[in-house]
């Protein structure tokens, strides 16, 4: 509430004026159509729930309890399918705009969603040693690296010396309901106030509400996000903070709605770019997944390989991008999770790379300083 | 959960902890130094509108607003041209259609139409916006979270248009520079202060055997006579108490010794001007053609004083009451100790001030060295203001540049939605002071939703494990700081941080 209406008036006026915010029109050297997104899903998405390996002989008694949630689920290939709720996600995959990637992970092996946000974002091996993030280190490597946050605050990996712009759209979707369910064990040991809570809970329709009550539709962030990026002065680059992922309890039903949320985004966005959607690519990415078998809660914990996704109008697409470790109790990292086999900064460099018609190993370098010997991965 | 006294001092007798505070190592001590270091003028004083541009303001607004009747009627009137004069009269507005219907009428002026704008709302927000800023920035937050009880406790409400740009200048001027003067030097300045004698309409009451009061009823002017709702509210609520012992008499006997106490400019219509030509408008005023004349005897005691002399002393008497200690004592004690107070505390808060005569600091000291104030378990629920400002502090200079940034009017609004507007209790009694009027499940959803917008906003690199644990220090619970550490995102974790126990409680 403090001061996101002044920044919503200032942007407001500049998008007026045919500019987005004089912080963007910086050193205009060559104009490039190219755009970049990042669409970060803060709370460990859970990458088997979203790309399941439904042909993986493993995963049906892994998952058994969850498998009526991925009825009418998108096959991909012989063994992997998409959540049903993302089908304009299953369109662009049909239509070869989208790469799954699956058993993929950042260097982080813990598991807190701090640290291993950190280390997403920043590139670095270690937590909060790393100041920058690897988005800002590609500015510089754009003719046009005009970037843009939509968000309050610039996020971590849009942090560093290139400068940056960031608009915060009134009133983000915001995971309350997440909020909302760890306000309740917060208060679980305080008479007083888990029984106020209990209360709120109740009145409230116990989750959901808040939400919709506020803010921004997923549909309108995907369409304001595309505004951001239009005509030759809009941002390059652009990232978008998403939440709710943290499913510990009544996983199907919260993906799902997440699920829903993010490919309703999508969908409006690319409906939003019009013909700029062939010069834009997109990565959906999480810190770390999450455990192979489900919890006593119908949820699932902390986890390390998970999946993400590259969308782009000029993709070859149309593919999963794994090399699959399974998940039979034998395969499993730490006897538990999701074995990575790929490295998130191997996928952020190629793909990067790949689109912006850069040398692999160069942007490898200037991303990823901390990584020496960073094998990129061909898109 | 349990506070170590380093908590207590921050945050039971402050207005919450910063990142890196603590530990104190001496902190009754800490406290106490706080007396010396104390400004009493708020931060950012230079901004604000004097009490007489204020009250000018508003005689300009009233005289503005006439002329705009006047002018609106006459365009309407021109307007409605030809047509029987009773259509006129019936006061609707003129529609905008009306004119393009009748092209062959002349346009009328539309010279003196636009609205008049009074700056009163402004400056309210202005000086809410100062107070805030003044108690996230103070380094005496224990005599900042006084002159905050004594406001509630001589609580004014900004409901009339007369008292929106007044209501935070009161607090300045009449509380801020006797926090830790004598009860009976604030209490006068308060009742002196245009706000109070405006909001208790004391502006407004006329002795009835006063020259302006034998003047009206000789012509037959009933609008004009005695108000007893200042005099009351001193008794009941700032001084004695309620059912101490007064009666209805003596609540009448004082209002009579308080007439002609009035506010220059905007108090009562009929006073001469040259009586008050010397004194700029806004300015409080002993008008002796309104005063009661007469001696008035309260509580048994007689007081034959003249003039506004005669209800100073009755308010020093007041001021020396035991009445009055232990009404403070039990104040005190609530506010700070336990919505129940001890009547061990209450009775030595009493016996600080009595035998004082009402010195301030030497209550305070009394407080602070009081054991009951320093039991670790957490005594009192956090009202919407103290909560907030906690949470502005816990925050501390990671986010200071958006709180810096941000608009009064947001600042102010928030107090709004969380039920405690600045300045507003809509009583005269004041905010409740007691758990039950603010641990409520939608006043509770509130802070959440605060929390999480605020949260929401903070840099990116804010670790909310680590700000816990140099805003809570050793309060901080196993409990809490799990639930932090496992939230999904930074920012989540920082909402409920900014909503746990830890920081509801104090």
């Amino acid at each position: 509430m403090i001061d996101r209406r002044s920044l919503l008036a200032r942007s407001a006026a500049a998008l007026a004026l045919g500019a987005l915010n004089p912080t963007l029109l910086h050193a205009a050297t060559a104009a490039t159509n190219k755009r970049f997104v990042f669409i970060i899903q803060r709370g460990a998405a859970d990458g088997l729930h979203i790309v399941p390996p439904m042909g993986d002989p493993a995963y049906g008694s892994l998952r058994a309890g969850f498998l009526d949630s991925l009825h009418g689920a998108h096959q991909l290939d012989a063994t992997f399918s998409l959540h049903p709720s993302l089908t304009r996600l299953a369109g662009f995959y049909d239509s070869k705009q989208m790469i799954a990637v699956q058993a993929v992970a950042s260097t982080y092996r813990d598991r807190s969603h701090f640290d291993g946000q950190n280390i997403l974002e920043t590139g670095g091996t270690q937590a909060y040693a790393e100041k920058q993030g690897w988005m800002n280190r590609l500015l510089p490597l754009l003719p046009d690296g005009r970037a843009l946050a939509l968000a309050a605050d610039i996020p971590m990996a849009l942090r560093g010396a290139a400068p940056v712009s960031s608009y915060a759209p009134s009133g983000l979707p915001q995971a309350q309901d997440d909020l909302m369910l760890r306000v309740n064990r917060l208060y679980g040991d305080d008479p007083q106030l888990s029984a106020l809570w209990t209360q709120v809970m109740q009145t409230k329709g116990l989750v959901g509400d808040l939400a919709k009550s506020r803010g921004q539709s997923p549909a309108d962030l995907g369409r304001v996000a595309a505004r951001m990026m239009a005509g030759p002065d809009g941002a390059r680059v652009l990232m978008m903070e998403t939440g709710g992922w943290d499913t510990h309890t009544g996983q199907t039903g919260r993906l799902a709605t997440q699920l829903d949320h993010l490919d309703t985004l999508m969908g409006a966005m690319v409906d939003g770019l019009g013909p700029a959607w062939h010069d834009t690519l997109v990565l959906v990415a999480t810190e770390f997944g999450r455990t192979a078998a489900i919890n006593g809660t119908n949820g699932t914990d902390h986890g390390t390989g998970s999946a993400a996704m590259l969308v782009g109008g000029d993709l070859q697409g149309g593919r999963v991008m794994a090399d699959w470790p399974g998940v039979a109790q034998g395969a499993l990292y730490e006897a538990r999770d999701l074995r990575p086999t790929l490295a998130m900064e191997a996928l952020i460099s190629g793909a990067l790379a790949q689109h912006f018609g850069l040398d692999p190993a160069l942007v490898a370098r200037r991303l990823y300083p901390a990584q020496q010997n960073l094998r990129v991965a061909t898109i | 959960m349990t506070m170590t006294a380093t908590a207590i001092a921050l945050n039971r007798f402050g207005l919450g902890a910063r990142p890196g505070d603590g530990p104190i190592d001496d902190p009754r001590r800490w406290l106490e130094d706080q007396f010396a270091r104390y400004q009493p003028t708020i931060m950012q004083a230079d901004l604000l509108a004097t009490r007489t541009q204020v009250v000018q303001d508003l005689l300009d607004y009233r005289a503005a607003q006439r002329a705009f009747r006047i002018a609106k009627a006459a365009a309407s009137a021109q307007a409605a041209g030809g047509q029987p004069s009773g259509m006129v009269s019936t006061g609707a507005p003129p529609q905008p259609g009306t004119m393009a219907m009748a092209p062959a009428m002349p346009t009328p002026p539309p010279l003196a139409l636009t609205e008049p704008k009074s700056m009163v709302r402004d400056q309210h927000i202005l000086q809410a916006g100062r107070r805030i800023r003044n108690a996230v920035a103070t380094d005496t937050p224990f005599v900042e979270k006084m002159v905050h009880f004594w406001s509630n406790h001589f609580a004014i409400s900004v409901d009339k248009m007369e008292l929106v740009g007044l209501g935070g200048l009161m607090e300045f001027e009449a509380i801020r520079p006797h926090v830790l003067g004598r009860f009976e030097d604030m209490l006068v300045a308060v009742e002196q202060h245009p706000a109070m004698l405006l909001f208790l309409d004391q502006a407004q009451s006329v002795g009835p055997d006063s020259v302006v009061g034998t003047r009206a009823s000789r012509n037959g002017r009933g609008n004009v006579g005695l108000n007893e709702n200042l005099a009351r509210e001193i008794m009941e609520l700032h001084t004695l108490g309620v059912r101490s012992g007064y009666t209805q008499a003596d609540v009448t006997e004082f209002a009579r010794a308080l007439t002609g106490w009035t506010v220059t400019g905007i108090g009562r219509g009929g006073l001469p001007r040259p009586l008050t030509d010397p004194l700029p408008v806004g300015s409080f005023v002993f008008a002796p053609m309104l005063h009661q004349p007469g001696e008035r005897t309260i509580l048994g005691k007689r007081y034959d004083q003249q003039g506004e002399a005669q209800a100073r002393a009755i308010l020093a008497d007041f001021a020396r009451s035991p009445a009055t200690a232990n009404h403070i004592a039990t104040k005190l004690a609530r506010h700070f100790v336990a919505d129940d107070p001890p009547p061990s505390l209450v009775n030595r808060l009493a016996k600080a001030y009595r035998n004082s005569n009402g010195d301030l600091p030497t209550v305070y000291r009394a407080l602070i060295s009081a054991k009951e104030a320093w039991t670790p378990t957490p005594a009192k629920f956090r009202d919407p203001w103290n909560w907030s400002i906690a949470m502005y502090r816990a925050l501390g200079s990671d986010r200071s540049d958006k709180f810096a940034a941000a608009p009064d009017r947001n600042l102010v609004g928030a107090f709004v939605e969380l039920g405690q507007p600045i300045w507003r209790p809509g009583s005269p009694a004041g905010f409740d002071d007691i758990a039950g009027s603010w641990a409520a499940p939608d006043a509770l959803l509130r802070r959440v939703e605060l929390a999480s917008r605020i949260a929401a906003q903070a840099p990116a690199t804010l670790d909310p494990r680590a700000l816990a644990g140099r805003v809570l220090g050793d309060s901080l619970s196993p409990a809490t700081a799990a639930t932090i550490a496992s939230a999904e995102s930074p920012r989540e974790g920082l909402s409920l941080m900014l909503v746990s126990p830890e920081m509801l409680r104090c």
